[in-house]
């Protein structure tokens, strides 16, 4: 079947009645980019006023290098320019050293907490993001997921509606490489798959479709939000952040389509962009030392980011544990300092007008003692 | 594989997580084939051929109508006129244009006026496409049905028998009268019989409609029939014999290609088989001689039949009307060469592309030794250890691993179209395989770098819907018990998300064969 097809059946047969019936009492947007494979946060943010971290980074140091200074400690990664541009707005703010209460190192169980807003996985039926549509100041506020299924942070009570942009690419890179691996050790399979690649790198560019792709997922996500009556809260899920090999570039890659999602929606939501918070976030961190195949493996703190009108942004919020081995989590990992939950809950309470208090406990139950992250938009 | 991974993959259709994993996977097989049940809900629902034979009666009265109202020698030259371009947007926009509006468009004009030949054209191209569309929407809800039943199957090493019988028996939706009811001749002939006799299930194909006008059987007339003797008074018409189904019959359905049969053999065949036609669809004498017939129904015109006593590989059979090539019929159905037909396709989609020679001669034996009684040739079949190899044996069909893979999801209802797309894209359209053969039952037909790159992207487009719900790490030891490799399961678990784990699941080595 065609996919194009198959997804404007979609729309049009699921979200278009939807949209038309919303009504939102608050101005406010809300959008959650979820960065699934546990996003490089010390790639993407690098602590190059560390001492300890061109030697653990080696190679994945040198991009750091040539990124854009943040102040005395942090740069943000080269291919960011967009974000760079905004933190030099003042409407881009970065945390570091931060995790979900999630310590072990699987993605499901990882995504599974910081979607539900758990301690531990499983521990919660619903997501953060469909009980913060009973909190925010509407009885109306409707809800969209930028995914062909309604992602497990969206799940529950509230009824969320679901699309998938019709530009995604037929099947993700990352995949077809873990097909590599998958079918490496089956001689029938390896051998087809082999032609079946190169194949498609004499009919498609694919690096060309990388950035162009998350741009019109932005584009999309500011058409849905950007009306009067349009959604008010949205979830982009992202993909292709595990680089347990070759970080290099496909981590620059990504950064560039990540950088390119966020510019393209601040176009499209034009001056509702004022009204706006998009916080990115991922399961958990990587280590700090590069692995034998220039890639990082499972770790465990990481860095968060917040864009829009409102963020009191410029500035890198973190209390820096430092790269040296002895400071390290399990010897390894970038120790978390700050919880991701303290920081979702005070940036979405300020930026609704919810006490903060009101917000932890409904967003963040079993963390709920933890006290919001205050100050982080300019209320 | 565990021995209980091969019952439910390779025997059956993959496993469905609601369903319970056979603890004695021979047992459970053997069960199957008196639990079966021919007619499960969705296939009970499905069009007849007699409903689509209907449709056909209708499209033919209306084109006879076409043909009435403008002349027939007019509307042949219209047809063929190459180029109606110029008049065609008068009848453009007429949602169904109806033989009297070239009428009414042209009061006074002779019947020969040029003008009006396009718009009878029209009018013909018109009615054709209804009746297209009216026939694909019987083949959507044919596929749908088959598609429903097989997943949603407690007894499915019997639905794929029914899948392997259908393939046996290919009829393709190809021309207009095969769209709508290539799908009925399963429902009707394969299913009814798919635990009885080999004989009865020749019987019923060989006398079903889709058959009779796939293999132009409803149209061959015997030269020395009364009617062919007739016609040929006449000197107008050429009408004759024709082989085509005669020929398959003993090339495909029964003896196997170079069994011994000579071409003499085929053509007293085809005189004996001439009087079988179909009732009101069929084209030629025959449809009409069929008289009051129901549309679709097997009719014996005897005024078509050539007379007379045949030789028919080595045995004689007596004049007898319709029951002459039912005798026939009946000497094939149990004939050696048959067996040995039989067991060797039933051995290839079971056991190996190349099939086990010990096993070929067992299943044969089985055949032979109860006159063609299908379920003890299965028996002999669950009881082929070459069945039971643990190395996967078989590169599942796109048809396979689609079924597979919507049963892994636990997915009990699939929209016919989303069906029918995927099946065309993954390069298997259900009961279309383009020639009487079938589809080709061996690795080298399907096991191609696009076809892989086509599952890896339907698979992803899969993992898309459901993968937010569905482990993939405790759903695979579920689809295959005991049988995961170590590489499929680090890879599960190093997936970067739920959804990406289903997708290399679906394609993982093992749901790739069976």
């Amino acid at each position: 079947m065609d996919r194009r097809a198959f997804l404007t059946a979609g729309l049009l047969g699921t979200f278009a009645p939807r949209i038309a019936f919303a009504r939102a009492a608050t101005a406010k947007r809300f959008v959650f980019v979820i960065q699934r494979g546990a996003a490089d946060g010390l790639g993407t943010i690098g602590a190059v006023g560390d001492p300890a971290f061109i030697g653990a980074r080696g190679d994945l140091a040198a991009d750091l290098a040539a990124g854009t200074k943040l102040d005395a400690m942090f740069a943000l990664h080269p291919a960011m320019t967009s974000a760079a541009a905004l933190y030099g707005k003042g409407q881009a703010l970065f945390a570091h050293a931060i995790a979900s209460p999630y310590r072990d190192r699987s993605h499901f169980d990882g995504q599974n907490v910081l979607e539900t807003g758990g301690t531990g996985a499983y521990q919660l039926k619903d997501g953060w993001m469909n009980r913060l549509l009973g909190v925010v100041p509407t009885d109306d506020a409707r809800a969209i997921a930028i995914a062909a299924t309604v992602p497990m942070a969206l799940r529950g009570q509230r009824e969320v509606a679901s699309y998938a942009p019709s530009s995604l690419p037929d099947a993700s890179d990352d995949l077809l490489a873990r097909v590599t691996q998958l079918y490496a050790g089956d001689q029938q399979l390896h051998a087809l798959w082999g032609e079946a690649l190169a194949t498609r790198q004499l009919t498609s560019d694919l690096s060309q479709d990388n950035g162009r792709n998350a741009a019109a997922t932005g584009a999309l996500a500011a058409r849905l939000l950007a009306p009067a009556n349009g959604a008010r809260i949205a979830m982009i899920e992202t993909g292709g952040w595990d680089t347990h090999a070759g970080q290099r570039g496909r981590l620059a890659a990504q950064l560039k389509g990540l950088d390119a999602m966020i510019a393209a929606l601040q176009a499209g939501l034009g001056p509702v962009w004022d009204d706006t918070l998009v916080l990115v976030a991922t399961e958990f961190g990587r280590t700090v030392a590069v692995n034998g195949t220039g890639g990082t493996d499972h770790g465990t703190g990481t860095a968060a980011m917040l864009f829009g009108g409102g963020v009191k942004g410029g500035r890198v919020v973190a209390d820096w544990p430092g790269l040296a081995t002895a400071n390290l989590y399990d010897a390894r990992d970038l120790k978390p300092t700050t919880p991701l939950d303290a920081f979702i809950g005070g940036a979405v309470a300020d930026h609704f007008g919810v006490d903060p208090a009101r917000a932890m406990a409904a967003l963040f139950p079993a963390s709920a003692r933890t006290a919001a992250i205050e100050g982080l938009l300019r209320t | 594989m565990s021995e209980a991974a091969i019952a439910l993959n390779r025997f059956g259709l993959g496993a469905r997580p609601d369903q319970a994993s056979p603890d004695d996977p021979r047992r459970w097989l053997t069960a199957q084939i008196d639990r079966y049940r021919p007619a499960s809900a969705p296939i009970a629902a499905a069009p007849t051929s007699a409903a689509v034979s209907l449709d056909l009666v209708a499209y033919q009265a209306e084109q006879r109508n076409i043909r009435q109202t403008m002349g027939p020698r007019q509307s042949a030259q219209a047809s063929a006129m190459a180029s109606g371009a110029n008049a065609a947007p008068v009848m453009a926009d007429s949602p169904a244009p109806g033989p009297v509006q070239p009428q009414a468009m042209a009061p006074g004009r002779s019947p020969e006026m040029p003008l009006a030949m396009p718009a009878v054209r029209d009018a013909r191209m018109a009615a054709r496409q209804e009746a297209r569309r009216a026939a694909q929407d019987r083949y959507v809800a044919l596929v749908g049905a088959r598609t429903n039943a097989a997943l949603i199957t407690d007894t499915p090493f019997a639905e794929r028998l029914v899948h392997f019988w259908s393939n046996h028996f290919a009829v393709s939706a190809d021309k207009l009268e095969l769209v709508g009811l290539a799908g009925t001749l399963e429902m009707e002939a394969i299913r009814p019989h798919v635990m009885g006799r080999f004989a009865d299930m020749l019987f019923a194909v060989e006398r079903h409609p889709a058959m009779l006008l796939y293999l132009d059987q409803a149209v061959s007339v015997g030269p020395d029939s009364p009617l062919g003797i007739r016609i040929a008074g006449r000197g107008r018409r050429k009408v004759g014999l024709n082989e085509n189904l005669a020929r398959e019959i003993m090339e495909l359905h029964t003896l196997g290609v170079r069994t011994g049969y000579t071409q003499a053999d085929v053509t007293e065949f085809a005189r004996a088989m001439t009087g079988w036609t179909v009732g009101g669809i069929g084209g030629g004498p025959g449809a009409r001689l069929a008289g009051q017939a129901t549309p679709g129904s097997f009719v014996f015109a005897a005024a078509i039949h050539q007379p007379g006593a045949r030789t028919i590989v080595g045995k004689s059979y007596p004049e007898g009307g319709e029951a002459q090539a039912q005798a026939v019929l009946a000497n094939l159905a149990v004939h050696p060469a048959t067996a040995h037909h039989i067991a060797t396709k039933l051995a290839r989609h079971f056991a190996a592309d190349t099939p086990p020679p010990a096993m070929v001669a067992r299943l044969e034996q089985a055949f032979l030794s109860s006159g063609g009684d299908l379920p003890t040739v299965y028996r002999a079949l669950i009881a082929s250890p070459e069945a039971w190899t643990p190395a996967p044996a078989k590169f599942r069909t796109p048809w396979e691993w689609t079924i597979a893979a919507y049963r892994a999801l636990g997915t009990s209802e699939v929209r016919p179209q989303t069906m029918l797309g995927l099946m065309n894209q993954l390069g298997q359209p259900v009961w279309k395989p383009g020639q009487p053969i079938g589809y080709d039952d061996t690795a080298p037909s399907w096991a191609g770098p696009d076809a892989i790159m086509r599952r890896v992207e339907a698979a992803e487009r899969f993992a898309a819907r459901s993968g937010a719900t569905v482990d993939a790490r405790a759903l695979a030891p579920r689809l295959f018990p005991a049988a995961v490799s170590p590489a499929t399961t680090q890879a599960l678990s190093r997936a970067e998300s739920p959804a990406q784990a289903l997708a290399l699941l679906l394609i993982s080595p093992e749901m790739m064969r069976r």
